[in-house]
């Protein structure tokens, strides 16, 4: 595939789902996801080491924190778990307790988490 | 002759059949859903019926993206994972036998998600090979142990080459595949994204409901502006 045929596709790709997302939401998303998703399943896959993903994602933290949008979902709590692979626990902790402040509803499980880890 | 009136007459039923497939579609009762409100999901790891080893995983990483956008808080897929398997649970079969009283104890979550991927994968044929994923799911509150919604969801690399119901969702299959298209093993992947935004977004017919997240909370029913 030359280089000019894959712009092409990508400018089609990006119309159409501009214009999909046009018609179905209206609306901003509630999130900011940037390449969370895509760094989850590299996760899963084990594509992707903790370091190399704590970068991706303290940039993708970066980028939502300057677009004034919020972080989704499990986004916090993933990173922190990361940071618990390589050691980091005060790191951990913090962004289990970031996670736990952003969604209440995930109280039971960070403090699941937190007891266990957490000494 | 004969053959002309068959032709004729299956031409027909397709057409009664199209029709109240989209003209009768039965409603699903929400009764049970609108009672118990949940605000919280954990997807547990998605079994998987299909051949390919990476259907479960690739699911369960694009799950939390429509339920999030509908409004739910979705407890993190990655630690829920990791919490299971540390706990000796690997297998999907077994993490969906875990009694409701011991996931609602650990996670705290108010509702959990069960998903069966049926389909997952590409099927090569002569002339065009096909990639399709589909799924099923059923959303079961952990307080109460009712069935809350259930639902399914199909998506196909094929449906953007012909007219069936293919629309702008068909031109964005078409799209994403072309642009992958030389990465035959992320087709899958990319057709499950598909799939799971149609089986989980609330918004759709017999979907989910939107929930307190969504500023579309408690409105279902209005028409939206």
């Amino acid at each position: 595939m030359t280089s000019l045929t894959k712009v092409r596709l990508c400018v089609v790709a990006a119309i159409s789902m501009s214009a999909l997302a046009g018609c179905v939401t209206r609306q901003q998303p509630l999130y900011y996801w940037g390449g969370y998703q895509t760094e989850v399943y590299g996760h899963f896959k084990g594509d992707k080491g903790p370091e190399e993903q704590i970068q991706a994602l303290e940039a993708e933290r970066e980028q939502a924190l300057a677009k004034g949008r919020a972080l989704p979902p499990g986004f916090q709590a993933h990173l922190a778990m990361l940071y618990g692979k390589t050691g980091r626990s005060d790191r951990l902790v913090e962004n289990l307790e970031a996670e736990r402040t952003q969604f209440p509803e995930s109280a039971t499980f960070m403090d699941f988490l937190l007891k266990k880890f957490a000494r | 002759m004969k053959h002309i009136v068959t032709a004729k007459l299956g031409l027909t039923l397709l057409a009664i059949s199209l029709l109240s497939g989209c003209a009768t579609q039965a409603k699903y009762d929400y009764a049970e859903f609108r009672a118990s409100r949940p605000a919280s999901i954990l997807v547990l790891p998605p079994v998987n019926s299909s051949p390919d080893v990476n259907a479960t995983y690739s699911m369960l990483s694009q799950a939390t993206v429509p339920l999030a956008e509908s409004g739910y808080y979705v407890l993190p897929v990655t630690l829920v994972d990791e919490a299971f398997k540390q706990n000796g649970l690997t297998a999907p079969t077994d993490i969906q036998q875990v009694p409701l009283a011991k996931l609602r104890e650990i996670f705290g979550a108010d509702a959990a998600l069960y998903v069966n991927v049926r389909q997952y994968g590409t099927t090569y044929a002569v002339i065009v090979s096909e990639t399709r994923v589909t799924a099923e799911a059923k959303l079961v509150d952990l307080r109460t142990g009712k069935t809350l919604w259930e639902g399914s969801a199909t998506a196909s690399s094929n449906e953007g080459n012909n007219n069936s119901g293919g629309g702008l969702v068909g031109m964005l299959v078409t799209a994403v595949i072309s642009q992958i298209a030389d990465s035959l093993s992320n087709r899958g992947h990319a057709i499950a994204g598909i799939t799971s935004q149609r089986l989980l977004a609330a918004g759709r017919p017999n979907g989910i409901l939107f929930g307190p997240r969504s500023p579309h909370y408690l409105k279902e029913g209005v028409p939206t502006p």
